[in-house]
Parts: C-alpha cells; sequence; structure tokens
C-alpha cells in the first residue's frame, strides 16, 4: 500500500519546507506576545470599574469568539489594505488578524486566572497601602500568571496550528510550501502524511512539556 | 455467613490490612471499630469486592469473593451497604433511587418494585419524600433512604461503612434507630462506626482495629467491661469520655 | 492609485433575476459602480444602474445553509464517537484506555486543516482501490460528505476529553454504591455516571458545539461552498468587501446566540431539582 509511494519528495525540498516552517514560528510567536499582552490589557478592561471599559472589551471578545478565524483572516486580508489606503503585504495583515484574534482567546484565560486570585490577598496588599494598581501588579499579575502557564502554552499550540488557516491566502507558511510542493511534483500523500507526522510530533511535544510544568506548578 | 480469613492488602507498597481474620454468623450484629487510618473501611469494602485484595480468602455465605469465576455483581445483589456520605443517586428521584437495582438487577417488574420501595419508605419514615431528589432532603433523610435501596434487595447481610460520620448531631438518631430496629428483626449486620452507644445496644460483638490489624475481637460486655489489649483501652478511654 | 470604495449594502439582497427585476430594473450583467471586476483589474467605471450580476442573497442563504448541516452533521458523529472514546478513557482495562488516549493525542495534535486535506486527498489513496475509486468518483459531494467527517473526527477527540472530565468529577463512592448494588459495570455508567456527567459538562460541550460552527468554514479549502466560502466569492465578485463581510461575521453571531440559547434551555430541562451548582460536593 505504501510502496507505490516517494518519499525522497520531502528530503529534495526540505529547504523551501523550512522556509515555511520559519513563517510558521514567526506567525506563532508575534500572535502569541501579542496576544498576551494585548490579551491582559483586555482582561484588564473587562474587569475595571469603568463601564465603558468593561463594555467595549467584552464586545470585542464576544465578536473575535464568534467568528471564525478564516473569516478574520479574510477581513483584514481583503479589508485592510482598502482602510489603509494602499496594499499591505499578506504577511503583515495575516498577523495584525492573529494577533487580534488570539488576544481575544488569551483575555479569557488571563481573566479567569487573575479572578482565580483570592480577595485576601488584594487584601493584604491593599491593607499594606498599596494602590490598585500596584496591587494589581505586585501581586495578583504575578501570581496569577504562574497559575496561567499550562494554559496559556495549551493556547500557544492550537494557536500554532491555527496558523496553517493562512493557507487560505496564500501565505507560504509551512502547510502552503507543503502543499505546493504536492502540487508541483503531484505527490500529495507524501507531503501531507510528511506534514501531519510534522505538526503531530511538535504539537505532542509542547503538551507534554504543558503536563510537566503543570506537575511543577501544581499548588 | 461472612468470613474473613488472613486478609493482607497493600496499596502499592503500602500495607493497609495485615492478616486480618474474623466471621459474622447468621444474625450477628458485629462492629468494628478502631482510630481513623486503621483500615475498617477497607476492610468493610473488601467483603464485597469494592476493593480488591492480594492475600486471604472472603466467603460470603460459601462465596469466594476473591475467586476468579466469582459473579461479583451477583454477590454484590445479595449483600446491602451503606455508606457514610449516603450515595444516593443526585438525578434520581428517591423512589427511582430504591427502584433502580431492583429492576435492572433483580429483573422485577416496575409495579413490584414500586410497592417494595413504598413499604421500605413507610419502614425508615419517609413515605412523602418519594418523589423528591436526594438533594432536597436533609443528611438524616438521605440516609435512611439509602437503607431503604440496601434493603430493597432482600440482602442476607447489610455492610455500614460509618453511617452517621457525616451527619449533623441532630439527625444521628434518626438514623441509628433504623439501625437498632434492623438489628432487633434479626439481620446479619457488619457495621464500622464510632457510635459506641449503638454497640452496646444491638451489638453481639466488637472488633477493634488499629494499623490494620485486628487487635481486639470479643463479645460486647467483655469488650466493654475489660478489654485485653493496651490500644484498644486507650481508643475506649478516649471515645468514651465524649 | 487611490482605492475608492463604494457602499453598498443592497449588494446582498440581491436575489436571482426573477426576483430581482422589479427591483433592480432588469437583467443582465451590469457591474458594480467603483473598481473594475475584470480578474486583469484594469480601471474601467461602469454605469451604476441595475448592480444585480449575482443572486448574491441566494448564495449567502445556500452558504448559510451548508453551514448548519455539515455542522450538525458533524455534530452528530462527533458527540457518539467522543462518548464512546471518552468512556473508554476511563475504564479499568489498560489497553482500552491507551487505545482512547492515541485516538484523542492523534486528532488533537495535528490542525484541522491538514486533517481535512488528509480525508479528502490522502485517504482516497491509501483505502483498497474500488473504495478508493468510488471515493473520488462515484461519491455524490464528496467535498461536503468529507467535511462532515473531518470536522466530526477532529471534534470527538475534544467531547472525548469533556466527556472524561465529566466523568473523573464524580465521586468515587457514586461508582461504589452503584456496584455495591450488583449493577454491572456497563449499568453504571448508563443509569449513575453518564446522566450525572453529561449535566455537568453542557457548558464546554456549547462552546464545543459552536466551535464546531466555526470550524466549518475550513471545509472552503476543499470546495465546500458554506458560508465563509459564498462571502469571499461575494466579495470578489462585487467588490462590497465591507458589506458581505459583515452581514457574515453578524450571522455567525447569530448562530452562536441560537445555539447558546437552545443548550441553555436544554440545561434548564435538565435540571436536578435541588441542586445549584452541579459537581462534586
Amino acid at each position: 500500500m505504501f510502496g507505490a509511494f516517494d518519499y525522497q519528495v520531502v528530503i529534495r525540498n526540505l529547504h523551501l519546507l523550512w522556509d515555511g516552517m520559519q513563517i510558521t514560528f514567526l506567525l506563532t510567536g508575534v500572535a502569541i506576545v501579542g496576544g498576551i499582552l494585548f490579551g491582559t490589557i483586555l482582561a484588564l478592561m473587562r474587569l475595571s470599574r469603568f463601564m465603558v471599559l468593561s463594555f467595549l472589551a467584552g464586545r470585542y471578545v464576544d465578536a473575535f469568539r464568534s467568528t471564525p478565524l478564516i473569516l478574520v483572516i479574510f477581513w483584514f486580508y481583503f479589508a485592510v489594505p482598502i482602510v489603509v489606503g494602499r496594499p499591505i503585504g499578506d504577511l503583515y495583515s495575516v498577523l495584525i488578524a492573529f494577533t487580534l484574534f488570539e488576544a481575544a482567546y488569551y483575555s479569557e484565560i488571563i481573566r479567569a486566572g487573575i479572578q482565580s486570585i483570592r480577595m485576601p490577598q488584594i487584601h493584604a496588599g491593599l491593607a499594606l497601602g498599596l494602590t490598585r494598581w500596584q496591587t494589581t501588579k505586585t501581586i495578583v499579575l504575578p501570581q496569577a500568571f504562574r497559575n496561567m502557564v499550562p494554559v496559556l502554552l495549551t493556547q500557544a499550540i492550537v494557536l500554532f496550528q491555527d496558523t496553517s488557516l493562512v493557507y487560505v491566502v496564500g501565505l507560504k507558511d509551512f502547510l502552503t510550501a507543503a502543499d505546493l510542493v504536492a502540487a508541483r511534483d503531484n505527490r500529495v500523500v507524501e507531503l501531507y502524511l510528511f506534514t501531519a507526522v510534522v505538526y503531530f510530533i511538535l504539537c505532542w511535544l509542547g503538551s507534554l512539556l504543558v503536563r510537566r510544568l503543570q506537575r511543577q506548578y501544581a499548588i | 455467613m461472612i468470613e474473613v480469613d488472613k486478609l493482607s492488602k497493600w496499596y502499592g507498597d503500602f500495607q493497609v490490612l495485615d492478616q486480618c481474620s474474623t466471621s459474622v454468623a447468621k444474625g450477628e450484629v458485629v462492629v468494628i471499630c478502631g482510630p481513623s487510618g486503621s483500615g475498617k473501611s477497607t476492610l468493610i469494602k473488601c467483603i464485597n469486592g469494592l476493593e480488591p485484595f492480594q492475600q486471604g480468602v472472603i466467603t460470603v455465605n460459601g462465596v469466594s469473593v476473591g475467586a476468579e469465576g466469582t459473579d461479583l455483581p451477583k454477590l454484590r445483589a445479595s449483600i446491602g451497604m451503606v455508606f457514610q456520605n449516603f450515595e444516593l443517586f443526585p438525578h434520581m428521584t428517591v423512589l427511582d433511587n430504591i427502584c433502580l437495582a431492583q429492576t435492572k438487577v433483580l429483573n422485577r417488574d416496575h409495579i413490584e418494585a414500586g410497592e417494595r420501595a413504598m413499604q421500605l419508605l413507610n419502614r425508615v419514615g419517609l413515605a412523602d419524600q418519594a418523589p423528591k431528589h436526594p438533594a432536597q432532603l436533609s443528611g438524616g433523610q438521605q440516609q435512611r433512604v439509602a437503607i431503604a435501596r440496601a434493603l430493597a434487595m432482600d440482602p442476607i447481610a447489610m455492610l455500614f461503612d460509618e453511617p452517621t460520620s457525616a451527619l449533623d448531631p441532630e439527625m444521628i438518631n434518626e438514623v441509628l434507630d433504623v439501625m437498632v430496629a434492623l438489628a432487633q428483626d434479626g439481620m446479619t449486620m457488619m457495621v464500622v462506626t464510632h457510635e459506641m452507644g449503638f454497640a452496646r445496644k444491638v451489638a453481639d460483638r466488637v472488633v477493634f482495629m488499629d494499623d490494620g490489624r485486628i487487635e481486639e475481637d470479643a463479645k460486647t460486655d467483655e469488650f466493654f467491661g475489660a478489654p485485653r489489649g493496651e490500644r484498644a483501652q486507650l481508643f475506649l478511654s478516649k471515645i468514651l469520655t465524649h | 492609485m487611490a482605492m475608492k470604495y463604494n457602499w453598498d449594502w443592497s449588494v446582498v439582497l440581491c436575489r436571482a433575476p426573477e426576483q430581482a427585476a422589479a427591483v433592480t430594473g432588469g437583467s443582465g450583467a451590469q457591474l458594480p459602480g467603483g473598481v473594475s471586476a475584470l480578474a486583469g483589474g484594469a480601471a474601467q467605471t461602469f454605469d451604476t444602474g441595475a448592480h444585480c450580476a449575482q443572486p448574491y442573497f441566494d448564495w449567502i442563504v445556500s452558504g448559510l445553509g451548508w453551514t448548519v448541516v455539515v455542522s450538525i452533521f458533524a455534530w452528530m458523529i462527533a458527540f457518539t464517537v467522543g462518548s464512546v472514546v471518552g468512556v473508554a478513557r476511563t475504564l479499568d482495562q489498560p489497553w482500552v484506555r491507551r487505545g482512547a488516549t492515541a485516538y484523542v493525542e492523534l486528532f488533537r495534535n495535528v490542525p484541522l486543516l491538514v486533517q481535512m486535506f488528509l480525508w479528502f486527498f490522502v485517504v482516497p489513496e491509501l483505502l483498497p482501490k474500488e473504495t478508493g475509486h468510488f471515493l473520488k468518483r462515484q461519491l455524490p459531494l464528496p467535498e461536503y460528505w468529507t467535511a462532515i467527517v473531518c470536522l466530526g473526527f477532529y471534534h470527538a477527540s475534544r467531547t472525548a476529553e469533556q466527556v472524561r472530565a465529566g466523568i473523573e468529577s464524580i465521586p468515587r463512592g457514586q461508582t461504589y454504591a452503584a456496584l455495591a448494588m450488583g449493577l454491572t459495570t456497563p449499568q453504571v455508567y448508563r443509569y449513575v455516571l453518564l446522566p450525572v456527567s453529561y449535566r455537568i459538562i453542557i457548558p464546554p460541550l456549547t462552546s464545543d458545539f459552536m466551535g464546531i460552527f466555526k470550524n466549518s468554514s475550513v471545509g472552503l479549502t476543499i470546495g465546500v461552498l458554506e458560508l465563509t466560502a459564498q462571502s469571499r466569492q461575494i466579495a470578489e465578485y462585487t467588490f462590497n468587501i465591507f458589506e458581505v463581510f459583515t452581514v457574515t461575521t453578524v450571522l455567525y453571531m447569530l448562530i452562536t446566540l441560537i445555539v447558546s440559547t437552545i443548550m441553555r434551555f436544554v440545561e434548564k430541562r435538565l435540571h436536578i431539582p435541588g441542586t445549584i451548582a452541579l459537581g462534586g460536593n
């Protein structure tokens, strides 16, 4: 069954595939960093006392969480150049799309993490004379993030898989590169299986790491 | 009726039961007491095979619990068990809780099961609670329903695992009263409990366990009058000063 | 070249010529004003009389329909397969457990899009010749069946995890009590563990259900003409990108709202009297 396939095609095109993987890593990295930063801001907005901030952040998160990622990619790919007035590179529109999209998901994780810090901790900070902001910055956030690391990492693995969707706008990430080679050399089975195996190994190792961290961080 | 012979059990490297031997004859009421961690809950869970064990032989009415071919569900259907946390099924009404095993295990038809259930609810004083769900009942009421649920299977013996330990003080007596009545009706009972008043009233024998071993196994009067072992004496003195 | 944008919300209401005749005043290939619709992109302006070149409204409705159909069928697969795998992960037999774990890990660690390609392009090649031939040539609507199967098995792995978590959150005492009455293990699951477990996991199941509707959009890569595919197509025809995508986004939000309303209703109906929230004591 597997004998008729030519797996050398993978070896021959390793450089193309590696270039694609680098784009994948880039997308993942930027979206993680941007997503967590912006996600933290959104989470703090949702938890703030100012109704306007809370409302805006809430609607933002709802909007992005009820929309498919492909549609969000299309939004930014087609719409952003119009708004800005000139064409933007594929890469930038996709980076923006991913960061803003993931920020919504990260903000929910971070919000849950912040809310898991019990009130007595906050009271202790305030009782010492710290302002609300200082308490948040020095007492709540550090503890919240420590608790959240496993969940944040799991979301990062999900993000890593989601980047494959840039296929729909033709950005040459790992999957799209594999697809191009598959089409060009007519070796669909070998390339797609290879892609699946690579993703599986990377994501599975990632999840093992998360589990190890969960044991270490367990309180 | 129930024979336990040199029962030993390990959790990994940790030994929880060490060469325990005892028995319960038909119609006898045996109380098992001891400090926490002594293995008494584990022992009673071995009797109906809920906990596996590595050494020893347990026979119930001639059937060996640990043997390879034993039909455990059938065995368990013949023994009733009452748990510390009542363990009524929250998604079913009181009536359905009592009918479930009757219909699914004993294959009684719904009407027969329902009649038997109401009979038993009457016996424990809770006939009007039949259509309610467990969460709507107090702890004492739930435990009495649990006893009725076990009795609905017409068991040859009843096992009780600390039946009143999770109850608020004012509800303990309503459950103990049901258990006393059961004992006086001649039911074979093995009861793990701290309630020494109950033991003195209806128990035929008292078994004292400590550190996974049976330290003392005597008739009730002997046990309370003059326990032989030092540990049993210590335990009694701690409990009875309440 | 400055890109001029002509707002035109009525684009989404374009029906097929018989219906549209009264509205637009005529059928015919008149193209939207503004930027040219020619593939080459040479700038040409047309007289903006009738602007409905295609029945865009019908396209949207058709896309929405396929999204719903594909998602619901996929959910049925996900729920059944996921329940079986989830239960398997809680059983005593080690090989059953490991098999179920392998399933979950396999479908969780490969991106959905890659799985979609595998099902559509690779599986027919790996199957025995006649079956592969049937799948490639004779099966009607192959993209839709593939998308349903792919989404179903993908989401089954997530459902399995939720079912497992639900079962594991039930205190052991419940299992003991059920066994002590003489119920067999299948009976314990059927009458005691699963009824409570499903109630506990309604919230995560709901959000997973919504996830299926969103993930159905991945089907567009193999040719499923669901909602996102149709909206992208309309955007390419009319260049009224904002209007079309906004309508599409609103439709997805509507789906999400309907799903969550239905599930809230289900949760109310299944609520156990006397409890405030389910779960361990």
